[in-house]
């Protein structure tokens, strides 16, 4: 074990090859798929609270919001699974915020690999879980009656504006992760935001009965733009506008965020 | 002479504390350099500096002559490091922590493997590879992040408290590890709180209190420079104590004190043990036990700062002794045992 024998030594020269930092991102991303595997129940919280959203907005709520049951799974499970795909991403807040309290970064960072690569592989590993939890709804909806009439092309494109905006809004989760104290602190914050960001939105509603204060908040809010655009992609219907905005809303999250989270990011990894 | 690792008037500043203020250490090539210090006295933060993961504000650290702020990359690729709690993912495997690491060096796939298996081997860990870490002891987790350090074959290792929070019986078995690796050639910067700690496995000694080196030396040198030698009495009869302790104390200074069942006190002069023991025979007192002997370095701590080394006494693991420092390299201030160095 002396300093000649160094067979492996990446970083010679200091610096980390492009080619290098990309197959690291890949390995840290592996890293965060392979855990599910000896936890599977992680899906399952995953998955859970959005299936007993499912269950209760169709059987409980649907007969009065809609008139029946069928109608308002129509409407609703878009709106479940933008609500569900926003509170995904605390879970890379907090996943982050763990390797961060636990010294895992710090072993990171004194290896001889990208500096991003541990930030990155985290957030691609999240956003295939995002489509497996999409999936998993989508596929529920089906056989509660719902039906994809926007077609394969609209369920593709609107499964990738879905991506898109989980990918703006995790770089605000990055930031978080890295500024809160411990994990609890970041669900118990994430909550506290994204619940009534999603429930003054078109998300579950129609926007016309509440007040027009609200309305005017509803209108503006990135959370129903991407409802009317996901469900509008779905079920076939006028979707330009609604798609318009929300890549707008994504592009200036990801605008304000990114440079924060990676400068909080920077400071502490 | 060559040093493997070297700082030359480190200093730290965060907001109102001064970790490091001005600190020169180097650890010869292949040797072992201990750095004992109690809690928050800028041990972590010399290692995270030397481990790129902070960089000074003064002064300059090299690593196999390496700048450790300007080269940084070139340092990452030569050291191990591992920390004070056990920096391994809970819900990856033992196999996969160490897959994980060496993928990230570069290693194929096969490689990878073929080094996670010897490495398990070595830290005798093969039995518990496939499981969660989750479901390791802390010993066990300790013996893992150590091998996740050596993945890459590093030649220079950061230690920084390997063994806080471990029971007795790891902490002996983890020596063991420390030893062997040592053994094979490594240079090694190990900071411990644990005085027997760097008794047992340094080669040099640098003891730090509130940021600044107070002494440095061989073990022996410390204990030899410092104090001298300890004379230690102990009364046949326990209820003598209070009147041993008053009567060595009038014949030896003030520096007596009562260690269990037994009155010790720093002594320089080695006229002072018949003096010691004519008065306590004209006093009457039946001496059970008299010894001359080296100061352990729990005393050479206190001559040195003034405070022992561990103000409180517990001898719990402590399994949870992930903290995170608020000072952003402080100390984990948890999991304190105090070291009780025999000669």
């Amino acid at each position: 074990m002396t300093a000649t024998t160094m067979p492996l030594a990446p970083g010679r020269s200091g610096r980390v090859k492009p080619l290098d930092g990309l197959r690291q991102t890949f390995t840290m991303a592996w890293r965060s798929l392979v855990a599910v595997k000896h936890n599977p129940l992680e899906l399952v919280d995953y998955s859970i609270t959005p299936i007993m959203f499912v269950f209760l907005f169709t059987y409980v709520l649907g007969g009065q919001m809609a008139g029946s049951p069928d109608a308002y799974l129509k409407y609703a499970l878009p709106g479940i699974i933008v609500q569900n795909t926003l509170f995904m991403t605390m879970y890379t807040a907090m996943a982050l915020n763990t390797d961060l309290t636990k010294g895992v970064f710090d072993r990171l960072r004194s290896l001889p690999i990208a500096r991003s690569a541990p930030l990155v592989g985290r957030i691609a590993a999240d956003l295939t879980k995002h489509v497996w939890a999409m999936l998993l709804m989508i596929g529920l909806g089906l056989l509660l009656g719902f039906r994809v009439t926007g077609g394969f092309g609209g369920f593709l494109l609107g499964a990738l504006l879905l991506v898109v905006f989980a990918a703006a809004v995790s770089w605000s989760a990055v930031l978080i992760g890295m500024l809160a104290g411990d994990a609890e602190k970041v669900q118990a914050f994430g909550f506290t935001l994204i619940f009534p960001i999603t429930f003054t939105s078109s998300a579950f509603v129609v926007v016309d009965t509440m007040p027009g204060w609200l309305q005017a908040f509803s209108d503006v809010n990135p959370v129903t733009h991407l409802s009317d655009a996901f469900r509008g992609l779905l079920l076939g219907g006028p979707v330009a506008e609604p798609v318009m905005w929300s890549l707008v809303w994504a592009a200036g999250i990801t605008l304000v965020f990114c440079p924060l989270a990676m400068r909080a990011y920077r400071a502490k990894v | 002479m060559t040093y493997a690792i070297q700082a030359e008037g480190l200093a730290k500043r965060f907001k109102e504390t001064e970790a490091l203020a001005g600190v020169d250490l180097a650890a010869r090539t292949g040797s072992v350099l201990g750095l004992l210090g109690p809690n928050g006295a800028g041990k972590t933060t010399a290692v995270r500096i030397f481990a790129t993961l902070l960089t000074p504000d003064a002064g300059r650290a090299t690593v196999a002559g390496h700048d450790v702020v300007r080269e940084a990359g070139v340092v990452r690729s030569l050291i191990g490091l591992t920390g004070q709690y056990a920096a391994v993912d809970e819900n990856l495997t033992g196999t996969e922590n160490l897959l994980l690491i060496g993928r990230l060096l570069g290693l194929q796939r096969r490689g990878a493997r073929a080094r996670a298996a010897e490495l398990l081997d070595r830290f005798r860990l093969s039995d518990a590879a496939g499981r969660a870490v989750k479901t390791f002891s802390g010993g066990m987790r300790r013996r893992l992040d150590l091998a996740a350090s050596l993945v890459g074959r590093p030649s220079i290792l950061f230690l920084d408290e390997p063994t806080t929070g471990l029971d007795p019986q790891s902490r002996g078995e983890l020596w063991g590890m420390l030893r062997a690796l040592i053994a094979d050639g490594a240079t090694a910067l190990l900071t411990t709180q644990y005085l027997n700690e760097a008794d047992q496995l340094a080669d040099d000694i640098v003891v730090i209190d509130k940021g600044r080196v107070i002494a440095e030396g061989t073990p022996d040198a410390l204990k030899s420079e410092v104090g001298g030698q300890v004379l230690q009495v102990r009364p046949l009869a326990a209820d003598d104590l209070v009147r041993t302790h008053a009567l060595v104390a009038e014949t030896a200074g003030t520096r007596t004190q009562i260690e269990g069942e037994s009155v010790t006190v720093p002594v320089k002069d080695a006229e002072l043990m018949p003096a010691v023991v004519r008065r306590l025979d004209r006093e009457g007192i039946a001496v059970g036990e008299l010894t001359l002997r080296r100061s352990s370095l729990d005393e050479v701590f206190l001559a040195l700062t003034g405070h022992r080394a561990e103000p409180e006494e517990s001898d719990q693991p402590d399994e949870s002794a992930q903290a995170t420092d608020e000072a952003g390299g402080a100390v984990g201030e948890h999991a304190r045992e105090r070291a009780v160095s025999s000669t």
